[in-house]
Order: structure tokens, then C-alpha cells, then sequence
């Protein structure tokens, strides 16, 4: 058990290639850190730089206190789960979850107490005979992540493990994961480019995109109070609509000009936080779950409507949603299913603009 | 608790690797140092028995045949003035040339048979066709001299029960040099069968089905998927052949041992017959060394033609 | 193929027909090709070693007085077996190529997995060139080498030694297998070797426990290679042994067996049977790791 310091790391490629850029990051003890971001944002070889598989180029990572730069990976105390699980394929389950401690020269009987403890965690006791070839997606992710715990490390290293899995599996393994971590509360490090699977096993997310850090926090402070841009359209599913608009200060209030239709009022308790940006071009973030139908009795301040015309309605089941286009930008609106919408139509729509973003386009930031 | 730190890479980059940087080098170097321990072996049997020969036969054709002074390209020049070595060129170059091409046409046509029958059947047949490849080739040309055999020649026998003339095979250059074709051929084919068949179940099945879709006959399938998606193997495997075939030695040995009168010696039988059979050790080394240009054109192709397919698979 | 049976029945439309026909039948020429094909090939592939065998199981009478055809066997008689076999020299020879065989399959398989495990995975300087370095090797025949061979193997005093033929056999065997093991070990993912690093292993443990179980196919189909062609070779004993009792088979039975006379054939047969029988053996059992060998030059390389 042990937390993790990153400090200030960089890896760099032959031929100059910055992959990480001088990230920070300080790990918790027993805590629970995704790191997600699109593909080629850093988040796997930070991950690797933990384990020792690559290099670090600058900066230092410290593991229960200690910095690891030069520590072979073997010395790291460390066990790291794998994408396509790299389960040894000459070796039954019981071997692959022993060689780690085989390795380590403990005694026979202690090397047993342990893979049978872990087979019970992972409900995997009848397999541990078997090959890996005759195992299926889901046990084998199993058998990865048995052959961590057994050796009980400081950290688990986890590298997209669920993506090799269908829909399905991928929802029943995410669970079986949290459950692993809350018995035997070892930290954690998990890669994933799938936000549903941070936000959902996360005690804090970690959001990289070229190279850097966008924003750390737990899941629903990521949701509710993006930092970036890049954060704001990353978490959230559908992503959040950006709009171009102009914020326009009229005798002490402010609204927003999306066109010379709709215009928005900002609700009051933010106008203190958008004053200075007064007369400025601005990207408006909203979140589809917050443009929906318009429904009578409901009187909550801050509450906008419009109307549009959808060209797309998608059932979803739990929800529709409503794809319409303003000036080329494509806007999404979730609807309760019991709303009859037709495309084509013109249907008036509700926005809470309580939850509404403000974004700097020069600097992406939120404001 | 970190946030980003953007601005820290250009301050912060240059001072890490200078403490981290040493100890790294040093791993990374004891890493290739352990790697070279290992392929050390191969460099010493690549360096001591392949590169230093090569050279050591290089010096040896410039001797006299006593090894006692340096003659120069003198050899070479008493060679090519020879009537018997030119024949042996030709004969070398006609011999591997027919040989590999039949080989290949003949491979090429019992792969796409084989290919063509059930799946289930394959293996018996492969099994049958490959067994020339197998028995080492000295012991099995053994039988094809005893077929060849002037007075018991069982070839033969089967000729003049189907009413043909009977053959002097290895009494009579042209039939000699015919039979040596022969035999190579018939222990070569399966070689090349195999690779081709290897390189025709490499194509997947869709493509076919595609070119179908499309218009393709049998025949246009045959000419524009399944080759173009051979060439390499094709050219890799040909080149290969070549090499063998030029410079094969088994076969002559034990069929003709170079006669009748010389005429169907090729460069390693020739270059034995002179360098260990009548001791004159540089000359000899001077024969085989002829084989070296046309050697080096086709490693240099097959070279081309694996980096390419390593491009290509990459 | 499979939609001609498919659209038969809609037979209603005439020109529908004829083509499903046609299909049909053309596929079975193609068949009837096919196996008429493999037939022939079968019969010419096999003639050879079969005419051995009925020559092997024929008395010197039977052969040297032919009545009717010499295809058939009348009298069959093992003598010509038992003779080899009770013959002290060609115990000999079957004794010399199973020392020669043994030790350079182990010297080839210690060398090419060790150097191929290096150049697949453990790069160091020079390691790209001495990875071609070994394909050339592999393109250099041995009729090139074994006059300067010769002299190199003469002056260690190893001329007419098995001994000698055992140090220069890696250069037939070596290359091809060190070319195929690179090919077996880069196929190997290389998250199983950061698995089995973080899992604390060594190098060595992660060749000896990691790479050669999982590419066991390629270091069977090697050592296959290396036996076969070390079995087979014929160049460097004819050049380098010419006492008896040093001999291996294959150069024994072409040099010792015959001797000029014409009724020595069915033993000579006999001798090269017997002489070829391990490789045969090798690959009638091994046939699908003796195919992947032969192949993987070319699928993998």
C-alpha cells in the first residue's frame, strides 16, 4: 500500500516527440485514479512510466516514498493488468497467478494460500487448471487481474483492461473491478480512453489530451464543473453542445445572442462571474440532458425556452434524442420518450440555464 | 494535488535527465551487452566458418598449386582458357536455369491442385508428394542411377512396354545432362509446392469471393488476385532454388560424377574434382569462387524482395 | 460455389439453368484435374523410393537375371538387411551420423535460440546488420566454402575426424534456424514479456520460462531443420572424411557400398533405405512442424 508521486515527468521520443509533457500528479493511499483521454494523449505511457516499462525522460515518480526512476520493474512492487491480459499461454491458470511469487522464491505453501484466496475473490476456483486458450474474454480478465492481486503489490497498474470485451462483459467486469478494489483497497491506477468507465470506477478522474493534464477531480466535480473545454465535450455522453454566441450586458442583465431569435438570459447568480466578459464572442456549453421538453408547472428560475426544428430523433428507449443544426453546428437535446417529437417539426424545448457553460474560445478555458 | 503543469517542461527538462540519464545509460548498456554476450555464438560461426573462408578462398585462388607463391588472377585466366571449364559454365548455368524453372512451373501446378481438392484429403496427398524432399537427396539419387542403370534399367523396361526406344541415360551427354534435370526436379518440386501452397492458403478467401462478385473467372482470379498476391513468395522462393540448384553438388556426384567425358560437371563438382580429388587446392577455390557473382546478384534480389515483404506486412 | 445448389430449383428461367449447369460440371473437371494431377505427380514422386524397396528385397539372382518386369518383387528375401546390419562398418556409419546428428542439433539449437531471443527482442548495436548478416549466411551454399573449409579444417587436425564435420555443420544448420526462431519470437506479443518483467524476471528466466514453452512449435520445427539437414549432408563428409570408420551414413552408403559390381545392388538399396529411414521417420510423425519449418522462411521472413 503506497501512494504515488508524479513530478514534473516527461517522456520524450527518439526524434524529439513529446508523448508526456511535464505532467504532476500525487496518488493517494487505497485510492482509486483513472486516467482517460483520446488515444496518443499520454495516458498509457504515464502508466508505463509508473511500471517501469518505459523510461522516463525527466522528472521523477516516487512510489510509496521512493523515487523508482532506475528501479527495473521487477523492483518496483507493482503488478499491472493488461489490454489483451498477456496470460503466459504454456501455463494453467494456477501457474500463471503463481509464476510473480514463484519468481520471488516464496515457499510453496504461502505461493497456494494466496491463488486460492485470490481464485475465491474472483470466483475463479474451477478454472485454475486450465489453459488460458480454454478460458473465455471475461475469465481470462479474471485471470489478469488475479495474477495482480496474488503478489499483493503497493500499486495495480491497469492498461485499458476492458476493451478487448463485449457491451455487456465490459459493464459486469467494471463492477467485479470496483468490488476487487474495495476488498483489498490496494491503489490503483486504471487507463481507459472510455469516459462511462472512468466517471463510473473513479475515486478521481485524471483527464490528459496532448501530453498534459486537463483537469483531476472526482467524477461529479468533472461533470459539474469542467475546467476546459476539452474536459466539458469530453465527459458526459452524448457529448456537451457547443454554440457561438455574443454576450450582451442590457441595463444590468445579462443574455446571451445565439441569432437574432433566441436569445438567452444568464441567470443572476452568475452574472457577477460573466460581467468582465460582457460584449465579447464566446462558446455557450450546454449538455444535451439539460435541453429537454418543455414541461408545464415546471417554474424553476433560470429556466429558458426556444424552439427548433429537429431533422434527426433517435429513441433510445430511456430517452430520445433530438439532433437539429444551428449555423452548421449539429445540437443534441435529450427528451423524456413519453414526448411525441417528429422530425421536421417545429418543437419548442427547455434549457436550464443554471447548469450552462461559458468557454473562452482564445484560451479554451471554462469561465 | 496536481493540476497541469504545462509550463514547467521547458525549466523542468533539462535538469532530470542528467541525474536519471547516467544510471539509465548504464542499464540500457548492460541490456546490449547481455544481448551481444548471447548472439556471440552466431557472430563467431557467421565470422570463423562463412566470412574468414570466404576470404581465406579469396587468398587461396591466387596461390600456384603448391601454395608456395602469389600467382595472382592466374588461375581465373588458366580456367576460362579452358575448354572443360567453359563447358562447365554453360553447363551449370543451362542446368540450373531448366531446373528451377520446371520446378517452379511443376510446384506451382500441384499447389493449386492440392489447393483445390477438400481440405480433408490435403494432408495424405502433401504427405505423398513431399517424401522426394525428405530422403537426404545423395541416398535417393542411389535409386534413380540404379533406375538409370544401362543394363538393368527399369526405366527403360517401362518404355519398351509402352513401346518406346530404350534411352542411354547416363552413357550419352545430351541424356546425362537430361537425367541430372530430371532428378533435381523431381527432389526440388515438393519443395516448391509446399511454399506455394503455404502462399495460396495466405490468401483469404473473401478476395476470391469479391473477384467473383465482380466479374472474375476462374482464370482472371488465378491472374489478378492469387498472383500479385504471390509475386514475393514466388520471387523468393525462385531465387532460392536458384542458389541451391547452381550450386548443388549431390545430385552429379553420385549420377554421373561428371562424365561422360566431363561434360555434365557443374561448379561444385568441378571445383571437387580439381581442388580435393586432384589436390590442387587454389585452382579449386578459384571454381567455386566463379559461383560468387551470379550468388551475390540473387542475395542481393532476395534481400530486395524480404525487406519489401517486411515493408508490406508491417 | 455453395449458391449454385442454392438457385437450382428457380430452374423456371432456362438461361438460369444452363448456367447453374455448367457450374456445376465445371467444377467437377476441375476436380477430376485435380486428382488426375496428383495421381501422376504421386506415381513419379514415389517410383524412385519404391523401386528401392522392391530392389532391397530381391536376391542378387533375381536381379541380375531379370524375367519380366523389374517392378515386382518375386522372391523377397530380408538377407540383404540382415547383411548391413550384422555389418560392423555400417553399424559404424549409422553410429557416427547419430553423434554427428546430436551434437550439432544441440550446438545449432543452444546458438540460433540464444542469438535469435537477442536480435529479436534485446537490440544492440550492429544488431540490425548481423539479423540480415544471418540471411545472407543462409544464402551462402556449402559447395562455396568447402575447399577453404578444407584447408582450415585440415590444419586443426580434424580431417577425417566426425569431429570436424561437427564444427563445420553449424554453418548449414545455424542460420536458417536462427532466421526461423527471430520470425517465432517477434510473433510472440511483447506484453507478455512486460508481464513476465513486472512479474520479476530475469532475461534468462524469460527465455528459458516465457519464450521457448510459448514458441515450442518453432524450436521442434528447427530442430527438425538442423537434424534433417545435418542427417542429409553429403558435400562436407565427402570432402573432409575418407577413412570408413568416420564416415556418416549418407557418404558411406554412396562410397563404400558400391563397389563396382553389379550385384552388390540390392544391398546398396538396402543401405540407402535404412540410410534415409530417421529423416522419413521424423517426418511422418512430425509432419506438420517439418512443413511449418520449411514454410516459415517464407510466410515469416
Amino acid at each position: 500500500m503506497a501512494q504515488v508521486s508524479i513530478r514534473k515527468v516527461v517522456k520524450e521520443y527518439e526524434g524529439g516527440v513529446q508523448a508526456v509533457k511535464g505532467i504532476n500528479l500525487e496518488i493517494d493511499d487505497h485510492e482509486f485514479v483513472v486516467l482517460v483521454g483520446p488515444s496518443g494523449c499520454g495516458k498509457s505511457t504515464t502508466l508505463r512510466m509508473i511500471a517501469g516499462l518505459e523510461e522516463i525522460s525527466g522528472g521523477e515518480i516516487a512510489i510509496g516514498g521512493g523515487v523508482v526512476n532506475d528501479i527495473p520493474p521487477r523492483d518496483r512492487d507493482i503488478a499491472m493488468v493488461f489490454q489483451n491480459y498477456a496470460l503466459y499461454p504454456h501455463m494453467s491458470v494456477y501457474d500463471n497467478m503463481a509464476f510473480g511469487l514463484m519468481l520471488r522464491k516464496f515457499p510453496k505453501e504461502e505461493i497456494r494460500r494466496r491463488v486460492e484466496n485470490a481464485a475465491q475473490i474472483l470466483d475463479i476456483k474451477v478454472l485454475l487448471d486450465r489453459k488460458p486458450k480454454a478460458l473465455s474474454g471475461g475469465q481470462r480478465q479474471r485471470v489478469a487481474m488475479g495474477r495482480a492481486i496474488v503478489r499483493d503489490p503497493k500499486v495495480f497498474l491497469f492498461d485499458e483492461p476492458l476493451s478487448n470485451l463485449d457491451a455487456k462483459l465490459r459493464v459486469q467486469m467494471r463492477t467485479e473491478i470496483k468490488k476487487v478494489h474495495q476488498t483489498v483497497k490496494t491503489t490503483t491506477v486504471y487507463v481507459t480512453h472510455d469516459q462511462v468507465e472512468a466517471m463510473t470506477l473513479a475515486d478521481r478522474v485524471v483527464v490528459m489530451n496532448h501530453g498534459v493534464i486537463e483537469q483531476v477531480g472526482p467524477p461529479q466535480e468533472l461533470y459539474h464543473h469542467p475546467q476546459t473545454k476539452f474536459v466539458a465535450g469530453f465527459i458526459g455522453s452524448p457529448a456537451m453542445n457547443f454554440i457561438p454566441t455574443r454576450l450582451v450586458e442590457t441595463s444590468g442583465a445579462l443574455n446571451l445572442e445565439l441569432s437574432s431569435d433566441i436569445v438567452l438570459p444568464i441567470p443572476e447568480d452568475r452574472i457577477g462571474r460573466y460581467k468582465a466578459h460582457a460584449g465579447r464572442e464566446l462558446l455557450f456549453g450546454i449538455r444535451p440532458e439539460h435541453m429537454t421538453e418543455v414541461r408545464p408547472n415546471d417554474h424553476r428560475p433560470g429556466l429558458a425556452s426556444f424552439h427548433a426544428t429537429p431533422e434527426v430523433v433517435e429513441p433510445m428507449g430511456a430517452e430520445t434524442l433530438l439532433h437539429f443544426w444551428k449555423d452548421g453546428h449539429e445540437i443534441c437535446a435529450k427528451f423524456d420518450p413519453g414526448v411525441a417529437v417528429e422530425p421536421g417539426v417545429r418543437t419548442p424545448m427547455a434549457i436550464d440555464m443554471n447548469r450552462m457553460h461559458l468557454i473562452d474560445p482564445k484560451t479554451d478555458r471554462v469561465l | 494535488m496536481a493540476l497541469d503543469a504545462t509550463t514547467i517542461t521547458e525549466t523542468g527538462r533539462p535538469a532530470a535527465p542528467a541525474t536519471g540519464g547516467m544510471t539509465l545509460q548504464r542499464f540500457a548498456r548492460r541490456r546490449s551487452t547481455i544481448a551481444f554476450l548471447m548472439a556471440l555464438p552466431l557472430i563467431a560461426v557467421i565470422a570463423g566458418l562463412v566470412a574468414w573462408p570466404a576470404g581465406y578462398a579469396i587468398y587461396l585462388s591466387t596461390l600456384n598449386r603448391r601454395m608456395t607463391s602469389f600467382i595472382g588472377l592466374g588461375n581465373f585466366e588458366i580456367l576460362l582458357d579452358s575448354e572443360t571449364f567453359r563447358m562447365v559454365i554453360w553447363q551449370s548455368c543451362i542446368f540450373a536455369i531448366t531446373a528451377v524453372v520446371l520446378k517452379a512451373l511443376l510446384g506451382f501446378w500441384l499447389a493449386h491442385m492440392l489447393h483445390h481438392i477438400p481440405t480433408k484429403g490435403q494432408r495424405v496427398w502433401r504427405g505423398m508428394l513431399l517424401l522426394p524432399w525428405v530422403v537426404p537427396p545423395a541416398l535417393s539419387t542411389l535409386g534413380w542411377w540404379w533406375m538409370f542403370d544401362p543394363s538393368y534399367s527399369s526405366l527403360n523396361w517401362l518404355l519398351t512396354a509402352m513401346g518406346g526406344p530404350s534411352i542411354p541415360w547416363l552413357g550419352e551427354p545430351g541424356w546425362a545432362r537430361a537425367s541430372v534435370i530430371i532428378v533435381n526436379v523431381w527432389a526440388g518440386t515438393p519443395f516448391f509446392m509446399i511454399m506455394y501452397l503455404a502462399a495460396l492458403k495466405s490468401v483469404p478467401d473473401q478476395l476470391y469471393e469479391a473477384a467473383a462478385i465482380d466479374g472474375a473467372t476462374g482464370w482472371q482470379g488465378l491472374r489478378f488476385v492469387t498472383l500479385p498476391m504471390m509475386r514475393n513468395i514466388i520471387s523468393i522462393t525462385v531465387l532460392f532454388s536458384l542458389i541451391v540448384t547452381f550450386a548443388n553438388y549431390d545430385i552429379v556426384r553420385v549420377l554421373t560424377n561428371g562424365g561422360p567425358r566431363d561434360l555434365t560437371h557443374v561448379f561444385a563438382s568441378y571445383a571437387f574434382q580439381v581442388g580435393v580429388l586432384s589436390g590442387n587446392i587454389p585452382r579449386g577455390a578459384a571454381v567455386s569462387l566463379f559461383m560468387f557473382p551470379l550468388l551475390a546478384t540473387v542475395a542481393f534480389f532476395m534481400l530486395r524482395g524480404v525487406n519489401q515483404r517486411n515493408r508490406e506486412m508491417a | 460455389m455453395m449458391s449454385a445448389s442454392a438457385a437450382s430449383p428457380s430452374a423456371v428461367l432456362p438461361g438460369v439453368a444452363r448456367k447453374v449447369g455448367s457450374l456445376r460440371k465445371e467444377r467437377r473437371w476441375a476436380l477430376i484435374t485435380a486428382y488426375v494431377s496428383l495421381v501422376v505427380a504421386a506415381i513419379v514422386m514415389l517410383a524412385p523410393p519404391f523401386y528401392m524397396l522392391i530392389t532391397s528385397l530381391k536376391t542378387s539372382a533375381e536381379i541380375s537375371n531379370p524375367v519380366g518386369t523389374p517392378w515386382i518383387v518375386r522372391n523377397p528375401t530380408l538377407e540383404n538387411y540382415w547383411a548391413l546390419i550384422s555389418d560392423p562398418m555400417f553399424r559404424g556409419f549409422f553410429f557416427n551420423s547419430i553423434k554427428i546428428t546430436a551434437a550439432v542439433v544441440c550446438v545449432t539449437m543452444v546458438i540460433s535460440v540464444l542469438a535469435a531471443f537477442s536480435l529479436a527482442r534485446m537490440k544492440f548495436f550492429g544488431s540490425g546488420l548481423l539479423a540480415t548478416g544471418v540471411f545472407l549466411t543462409y544464402l551462402v551454399p556449402d559447395t562455396l566454402l568447402f575447399i577453404p573449409l578444407y584447408q582450415i579444417v585440415g590444419g586443426l587436425g580434424l580431417l577425417n575426424s566426425i569431429w570436424g564435420l561437427v564444427l563445420v555443420y553449424p554453418t548449414l544448420t545455424v542460420p536458417f534456424c536462427t532466421w526461423i526462431m527471430i520470425g517465432y519470437f517477434a510473433s510472440i506479443p511483447k506484453e507478455l514479456d512486460e508481464a513476465a518483467l513486472i512479474d520479476g524476471a530475469n532475461w534468462m528466466q524469460m527465455l528459458t520460462k516465457i519464450f521457448i514453452p510459448v514458441a515450442l512449435p518453432g524450436i521442434i520445427a528447427a530442430t527438425i531443420f538442423a537434424f534433417t539437414v545435418s542427417w542429409a549432408a553429403f558435400v562436407y563428409p565427402t570432402a573432409f572424411i575418407t577413412r570408413p570408420d568416420e564416415m556418416p551414413l549418407t557418404i558411406g552408403v554412396v562410397s563404400q557400398l558400391i563397389r563396382g559390381d553389379t550385384f552388390a545392388w540390392g544391398q546398396l538399396m538396402a543401405g540407402a533405405l535404412l540410410a534415409a529411414l530417421p529423416p522419413v521417420i521424423v517426418y511422418a510423425f512430425l509432419m506438420d512442424y517439418y512443413i511449418a519449418g520449411l514454410t516459415a522462411g517464407a510466410t515469416k521472413g
